[in-house]
């Protein structure tokens, strides 16, 4: 039995790499021996990509992307379809749940300073990634066409509109009509179950490529590939992926399908932050819902765009906020890439920088007041001096010495 | 341009409404597992509400299966026009119609539960008032100035309105509307079980509002169990592994 199996595989593997890749990606990918908590991201966010794209095809089999039909085709899955009403809380609760996973992955990059040489690229290509990801997930709140679907993507796409010149002609082009409508909708749907999950495809391929090209970073920030074993060469605080991270993995997986299913069974609305009440009132463009805001991932950088008055400046500081991220792997100067090893001005910068992006997050669902929107300036501000002062204050900043090997 | 500004400049008096002028919903405390209730509910349902208000996403087949009705039963009771079991819960009134009646077109109420929430309805059907200079004579505590009559006057009785006198911030008072009240006692006992039946047309606009609501509460700690075992080999296993790990 097991000649045949070999033979197979050889007949296989003269045709196609397949044992190569097995062994570049999993068990001869050697990663370093320390991963803590926060290195379970990754995998998750891959998981939940995979959950997203089975469970995105089943609705999409019975969703019609038709103005006039499309609220209640979601409403016919929900009701008509076997197991409809699960397969759309896996989507709709899988979308916040990939923000959650990102932002933690994005998180650990900061803690560890996985970004810095020779991770630029691979930086860039997550940023990338996430860039697509907000574009998958706003394209596919149109989609059930209800009253925020509608209102929130009006006020998104208005903002184009800001733009001199030719803004409103763009924001007209973009729309397919003077404002949301039917032509909107199926070419938003074609976008979302087409254009962008290819490219968002292709680049996390390319995000694991990259980063099994450079080798992981680990919670130390140092380069297990420094010191390899003289005979071998395989780094001596390197173990292969496979099967170590992928059964430590599997236990990342399980916790993460407790929070995921509890949501998903017992809170799919999530009171409101997930799934709002008042996207169960069809879209309707004659009437404008009292309170529009974007989903919370959206909200911090809403919130930035509202806390600016001249709406121009405030457009460009909203899309300032997202690209500034771009520049960190070069922004940093600390001669340490851990926050362990990182001192006191670091980890104080990083602290403001959370409360803020948290900040900013709540305050971006709130109906603004001149409080709130006094603290979303502060919040902003500290938001970009994180950034923009990142290459002093990372520099003067009192780093400990970093061990050889990993702790 | 100028739709984008006044999306925003709407979104300020988002508060008042929010608000709801100061009025404190009723608790529902309606409960989706209680059959009789749930038939009390689709009754009413259907000899009060559609009249005017369609539930287009929902089949009376549906309904009878999910309240153990057979389907003479649901005939019977629930369904008046010569339709098929399988049919939709839709109405014959014409949209041009009822909008010339009503002011407005009555929405359809299949997903109002999710809309609104089971508390608004609840505090929405039981504090309509008399208001003469309305069009059609009442108005409500949570919607103000609405379109619709109080259909279900008869099993309730009137009310009106009780005020109170606030001050603002400005130092003026002004007269606001704290609750509602039966005008004639008599029709404290009918009042009574008004609040009843309301509690069941909630409970029934709460199952047509996610029907597959309960199966989703019953399957979901099966699959929580089934993972919490799952961790538990996952972590043996994960622990076995990297005995040799130092």
């Amino acid at each position: 039995m097991s000649k045949i199996l070999t033979a197979s595989l050889d007949w296989v593997d003269t045709r196609f790499p397949l044992s190569k890749l097995w062994n570049e990606h999993l068990a001869e990918y050697y990663a370093p021996k320390n991963f803590n908590f926060w290195y379970y991201f990754g995998s998750l966010a891959l998981l939940v990509l995979v959950i997203q794209i089975i469970t995105g095809i089943l609705l999409a089999t019975n969703y019609k992307p038709d103005a006039g039909m499309a609220f209640a085709s979601v409403e016919y899955i929900m009701r008509d379809v076997e197991y409809g009403w699960l397969i759309r809380y896996l989507h709709s609760t899988g979308a916040s749940f990939f923000f959650i996973m990102v932002y933690l992955h994005m998180f650990r990059a900061m803690l560890y300073g996985s970004y810095r040489k020779p991770r630029e690229l691979l930086w860039i290509l997550g940023m990338f990634i996430y860039l697509c990801l907000m574009a998958e997930a706003f394209l596919g709140y149109l989609l059930p066409w209800g009253q925020m679907s509608f209102w929130g993507a009006q006020v998104i796409i208005s903002l184009f509109g800001a733009i001199p010149v030719f803004g409103e002609e763009l924001a007209i082009w973009v729309r397919g009509d003077y404002v949301i409508a039917d032509a909107t909708l199926n070419r938003f749907f074609v976008y979302h179950v087409v254009s962008v999950p290819l490219i968002l495809l292709v680049l996390v391929v390319m995000h694991i490529m990259a980063l099994h090209q450079v080798g992981s970073n680990n919670p130390d920030g140092i380069e297990i590939k420094k010191n390899k074993d003289p005979k071998t060469g395989i780094p001596l605080d390197g173990i292969p992926f496979h099967p170590y991270y992928t059964v430590k993995d599997i236990v990342g997986v399980a916790v993460f399908l407790i929070f995921f299913s509890a949501v998903v069974f017992y809170a799919p609305e999530m009171w409101g932050y997930f799934l709002e009440a008042n996207n169960f009132f069809p879209a309707d463009p004659m009437k404008t819902p009292e309170h529009i805001a974007p989903l919370w991932f959206f909200t911090p950088f809403y919130a930035i765009l509202r806390a600016i008055p001249d709406k121009l400046t405030g457009v460009i500081a909203m899309g300032a906020s997202i690209m500034v991220w771009f520049l960190l792997p070069w922004i940093d100067r600390s001669p340490v890439k851990s926050i362990r090893y990182k001192g006191g001005i670091f980890k104080f910068a990083l602290l403001l920088f959370v409360i803020s992006f948290l900040g900013l997050c709540y305050l971006g669902m709130e109906t603004p007041t001149p409080t709130k929107t006094l603290f979303a300036q502060i919040f902003s501000f500290i938001y970009f001096a994180f950034f923009i002062l990142m290459p002093w204050y990372s520099k003067w900043d009192n780093t400990k010495p970093v061990p050889e090997r990993v702790t | 341009m100028r739709k984008w500004i006044l999306a925003l400049t709407l979104l300020l008096p988002g508060m008042a409404f929010a608000a709801g002028g100061g009025i404190e919903l009723l608790q529902a405390n309606n409960d989706l597992r209680d059959k009789a209730s749930l038939q009390a509910g689709a009754k009413l349902f259907v000899n009060y509400c559609m009249g005017c208000h369609s539930a287009q996403y929902v089949r009376f087949g549906r309904v009878g299966k999910d309240l153990g009705l057979t389907d003479k039963e649901l005939r019977e009771n629930l369904m008046f026009g010569a339709e098929k079991v399988g049919d939709m819960m839709t109405i014959a009134m014409d949209n041009k119609d009822s909008a010339k009646w009503f002011g407005v077109i009555p929405p359809d109420l299949s997903v109002i539960s999710r809309a609104r929430g089971v508390d608004w309805l609840y505090t929405y059907l039981l504090t309509f008032y008399l208001d003469p200079s309305r069009p059609m004579g009442v108005n409500n505590l949570v919607f103000k100035d609405v379109g619709m009559p109080h259909v279900m006057w008869e099993r309730q009785g009137w009310q009106k309105p009780v005020y109170e006198t606030v001050t603002d911030a400005g130092g003026k008072t002004h007269e606001v509307i704290k609750s509602v009240e039966l005008i004639d006692k008599a029709d404290e006992a009918k009042a009574e079980q008004y609040k009843k039946d309301v509690r069941d047309l909630v409970n029934f606009l709460d199952y047509i509002g996610e029907p597959a609501k309960l199966e989703r509460l019953d399957l979901g700690w099966k699959v929580i169990g089934f993972l919490f075992i799952f961790l538990i080999f996952a972590i043996l296993l994960k622990l076995e592994y990297w005995r040799d790990v130092h």
